[in-house]
């Protein structure tokens, strides 16, 4: 038998990006084995089933490896547990009869679409800008033809890790997209295949960043704390080493 | 000259502004402090108001004290900057706010500036001003010097008032609160991060945002104590 849990969901109401929100109090009946999705699947049956208008909330592949969930739950993004995403949260991290506060990402470069459902498509635009490779298409490369270093394929792997899921940007007092931006360019930079084009794309991601509204981060540290996936800041000093190098070595007047 | 002006409107541009100006200011400290434990001296006044002197007087250091105050003004100008940029970042803020594993300096670097600036003033006002640019200090005379303007009466003077200890040992507080935060700030800002030296960078710094704030403390805490009774 699973214990039945009677919740009020306090979550954040908003039409569109035009206008502005508010919270709003439901209350809801899980139960201990639900993830945190499955909970609010729960809820919008409710409202349906209510004739009123569900709630807007993002979601994919509710295995903690697609960066879809979102949602900032009791001021947290990705909810209290560490090392995971919303889908991963269970509710029996949560008590019976607690109040949930569940906020949308907050940063001026992901603006709420609708509830609780940010646009985050200013990481697809940093990414377009330098978060890829030059290579021929054709036939699969030999595996091992390039050797790598089991170090640096160590510390390119762990950036790798990445969903862009904007829990970093969502945690960061100051809106800063940099713990993404610099796993971006750690993940390639780390790599031989990525060092061909290191410079122009440190540079090329920066700037688009800067373009998209993101702050500028001043060592918090509440990204690392907050990200899925742990990434850790390491990379946003080897992101700057990167475009220092880059601007102080470059060729461009 | 383009691709300076693109990187200094950059943000990492931005921040290296704040950290390199940042780490000269962590430099000066030390030097202050050095010239300022001479205060504790038991001379009169002598060793201290001969550096005055020295320090006011020598070429180079008039050179390195003009680039230090302009180093404060773009600390304080970027820092601000900066900090208002972020704030229209960031946008609406969260009902609920929990967050694990930071400290209160990191985010408060803006408001301990602030006060580091007002403190600044204050501190300037009282010593730096009325020794270049008023006639208020008397004059004692060393030998091998010629007019030398006491600014040890006029320090001893200030920190036997208890206000004046107070609101130095308050500066001295919020320093060492912004500078828990900033030394190691500034390595990271750098790029300058390592498994084999950034714990290093981080025990020196937060001795360093004990020692120094400590050591500037105990002057007025000296006077007050023991030489105004």
């Amino acid at each position: 038998m699973s214990a039945e849990m009677n919740l009020k969901i306090k979550i954040w109401r908003q039409k569109n990006s035009k206008t502005s929100g508010s919270f709003e109090t439901y209350p809801v009946v899980a139960n201990e084995h639900m993830s945190f999705l499955e909970m609010l699947d729960v809820l919008n049956e409710d409202l349906i089933s209510q004739k009123k208008e569900p709630i807007v909330f993002e979601h994919d592949c509710r295995e903690g490896i697609c960066g879809a969930c979102s949602l900032v739950i009791n001021g947290q993004p990705h909810g209290p547990n560490s090392g995971t995403t919303t889908c991963q949260l269970h509710m029996r991290f949560f008590k019976d009869g607690d109040i949930i506060v569940v906020e949308p990402y907050r940063a001026s470069a992901f603006p709420v679409l609708k509830d609780v459902a940010v646009d985050r498509s200013a990481f697809d635009r940093i990414m377009q800008a330098g978060g890829y490779i030059s290579v021929n298409a054709g036939q699969a490369p030999d595996g091992n033809a390039i050797p790598i270093e089991k170090g640096r394929a160590g510390q390119s792997f762990e950036a790798a890790a990445c969903i862009g899921c904007g829990a970093c940007v969502a945690a960061c007092p100051n809106g800063s997209a940099m713990l993404f931006t610099s796993a971006k360019i750690a993940h390639l930079g780390h790599l031989p295949q990525g060092v061909v084009e290191a410079d122009k794309r440190a540079q090329a991601m920066v700037a688009q960043m800067d373009k998209e509204g993101f702050g500028m981060c001043s060592n918090v540290g509440a990204c690392e704390a907050e990200c899925p996936k742990e990434i850790k800041l390491e990379n946003i000093a080897f992101m700057n080493r990167s475009y220092l190098k880059a601007v102080f070595s470059g060729e461009e007047v | 000259m383009k691709w300076l002006i693109t990187f200094f409107s950059s943000s990492i541009g931005k921040k290296l502004l704040m950290s390199l100006t940042g780490l000269f200011l962590i430099l000066f400290l030390v030097v202050h402090l050095i010239g300022n434990l001479q205060l504790l001296k038991d001379d009169g006044g002598e060793a201290f108001n001969t550096y005055a002197y020295m320090m006011a007087h020598n070429p180079l250091i008039k050179i390195v004290a003009y680039g230090n105050y302009f180093f404060i003004i773009l600390h304080a100008f970027v820092g601000i900057s900066i900090t208002l940029y972020n704030r229209g970042a960031k946008g609406q803020k969260y009902a609920v706010s929990k967050s694990n594993k930071t400290t209160w300096a990191s985010k408060n670097m803006a408001l301990l500036g602030t006060l580091i600036l007002a403190f600044t003033f204050i501190h300037m006002g009282d010593f730096w001003f009325k020794m270049k640019f008023t006639n208020e200090l008397a004059t004692v005379s060393y030998e091998g010097f010629p007019v030398v303007k006491d600014l040890f009466t006029r320090v001893s003077t200030a920190f036997s008032q208890l206000w004046i200890v107070a609101v130095y040992l308050i500066g001295m507080l919020v320093l060492s609160f912004h500078l828990w935060h900033g030394f190691q700030s500034a390595f990271q800002t750098l790029g300058l991060s390592h498994k084999k030296y950034t714990p290093l960078i981080h025990n020196v710094g937060k001795a360093y945002a004990i020692l120094i704030p400590l050591g500037f403390a105990i002057i007025p805490i000296w006077y007050f104590f023991f030489k105004s009774m």
